[in-house]
């Protein structure tokens, strides 16, 4: 028997913005995430393929020749995708779940079974498998910085980022000490968004009007990565820069519609610090 | 062939005493028959207290507490002074205290016991245990290593306050009635997985008539709370995971 779910429900739904042209890219949202969650280290970090980065740092470029060239950097974490995230839909174990209340995606590490559906289903590539056990080594002050609030992943499970949200849970104890039920915007935010320190990152309540993602979203220069595919993501870019806009999806050649508005462009982005200011 | 049409034969020619003719078939040896139930019972009984006399006692290994504390005597206004608060919880607070950001500090350390207990030189009572505590703890200024009854696996997470406060659930709910306890229970430590028997429960079998919330503390058994009480979105994942 099929019960009734939320989703009519009007509940959280934490999602992020991200601004691509304040984004340097020095990349401390990712030392910042790993310390945050006790992602683990390997004894060469310099193995892409087999790191584990939760929130990962890319870089891209215009594609032209000298005089031309841009480059930009774009930090990408779990997208915790709003409608069917494709890993749990795929998960065979009912370790990973899309929770209605807040919109964010979990994962259980004690109920996977490692097969990695879910790694190959996501779009996004922002799932990672842990090839050996977490590993910290001693002597050189990692083992000091774990925190108790996140559980340590065994090896043959996946992870990924959950959106601190052990800082939710945080919130929500701190909020009943209080004798309230709701928590405000600042008393939960995820550990890259503290950490930036060009501000690049906002996070949120999508469903709340008062929240400064929720204004955000509304910009003409936010897009989702692949957006068409349906997935809904939670996380948004910004840039003013029409080839980062278009590299967020797979158009083919004339189908990308550049923002034309360039009033908003002059007054309301050229404030802010980013590209336009240089 | 032949073998076999001889051996069958044997039984009837062998108890004519006994049961009447035709009263059991041909090829039933009604002895060798008894003969194999009485063994199958006595290995059915034996496995059984294997199962669940032997096993269960060999599964968990005794581990007596540090220090006998007796929450009967610290909780009897007339012999311990200072611990206040009119309702049970307020008194069960009043050493496992809620932090000030809503956390919960869960057994006390030593500096709760030394707001009342400072000086080793002259203790407020006579028991040996306190004795006991002056000596080895706080005159060493050593932290009690207590053994948690209720600790949960690394990867649960439970909020305190959202039950206590919240919830208005009473501390002995779920960790049963340790006011009037004047000795510590045992510490029994599942040799296998590492867990008190407060988590499986005590029932090897897990079975239970009418199972109270502080029988076991299991996933299901906070899954069935939630759902009785009305709180079914608590049920997801990401609640009391982490």
């Amino acid at each position: 028997m099929k019960k009734e779910n939320d989703h009519g429900k009007p509940g959280h739904k934490y999602g992020m913005v991200i601004n691509l042209d304040k984004c340097t890219g020095c990349g401390t949202c990712m030392v910042a995430c790993a310390a945050e969650n006790n992602v683990s280290v390997r004894p060469d970090q310099s193995d892409k393929e087999r790191v584990i980065t939760w929130m990962r740092l890319y870089r891209i470029t215009n594609g032209k020749e000298f005089p031309d060239t841009e480059v930009s950097y774009f930090p990408r974490p779990c997208m915790h995708c709003d409608h069917h995230p494709p890993c749990v839909s795929v998960c065979v174990a009912t370790a990973t779940k899309l929770d209605f209340h807040t919109g964010i995606v979990s994962q259980i590490y004690t109920r996977c079974i490692g097969c990695r559906y879910c790694q190959a289903a996501c779009p996004y590539g922002a799932r990672y498998f842990n090839w050996w056990d977490a590993y910290f080594p001693k002597g050189k002050g990692l083992d000091r910085y774990l925190s108790p609030e996140v559980s340590p992943r065994m090896r043959g499970v996946v992870e990924k980022c959950t959106f601190c949200h052990h800082r939710l849970m945080r919130a929500k104890s701190q909020a009943y000490a209080e004798d309230r039920r709701e928590i405000e915007e600042d008393q939960y935010q995820t550990a890259c968004t503290e950490a930036c320190p060009a501000g690049a990152i906002t996070f949120g309540d999508l469903n709340n009007p008062e929240h400064q993602v929720s204004k955000l979203t509304k910009h003409p220069f936010t897009f989702r990565l692949l957006e068409r595919i349906g997935t809904e993501p939670k996380v948004y870019y910004q840039s003013s820069r029409d080839w980062v806009r278009k590299l967020g999806d797979n158009f083919l050649p004339g189908e990308y519609q550049p923002v034309v508005n360039k009033t908003w462009m002059k007054e309301e982005w050229s404030t802010k610090p980013g590209r336009d200011t240089f | 062939m032949k073998n076999r049409a001889n051996s069958s034969k044997r039984p009837s020619q062998s108890g004519d005493a006994s049961p009447p003719a035709g009263f059991f078939p041909k090829w039933l040896n009604i002895n060798v028959a008894i003969q194999d139930v009485g063994f199958f019972l006595v290995g059915l009984i034996a496995a059984l207290v294997v199962g669940w006399i032997i096993f269960p006692a060999v599964l968990y290994s005794k581990q007596a507490q540090p220090i006998n504390f007796n929450h009967a005597l610290h909780l009897n206004p007339d012999k311990v002074d200072g611990i206040e608060g009119e309702k049970k919880e307020e008194k069960c607070s009043f050493c496992h205290e809620f932090r000030e950001d809503g956390t919960f500090a869960g057994i006390p350390r030593l500096a709760k016991c030394t707001e009342c207990h400072e000086d080793p030189g002259s203790p407020l009572g006579e028991t040996p245990e306190e004795k006991d505590l002056m000596t080895r703890y706080v005159a060493t200024d050593q932290q009690i290593p207590w053994l948690v009854y209720s600790k949960q696996p690394d990867c649960v997470y439970f909020s305190h306050i959202a039950h206590v406060n919240m919830g208005k659930i009473a501390c002995d709910t779920c960790h049963g009635d340790f006011a009037g306890n004047e000795k510590l229970p045992l510490y029994l430590e599942n040799r296998l997985t590492g867990y008190s028997i407060n988590i499986w429960g005590k029932r090897i079998s897990g079975f239970y008539w009418n199972k109270k919330p502080s029988d076991r503390m299991k996933m299901d058994d906070c899954a069935e709370c939630h759902t009785q009480m009305g709180q079914e979105q608590n049920n997801a994942c990401f609640v009391c995971h982490k």
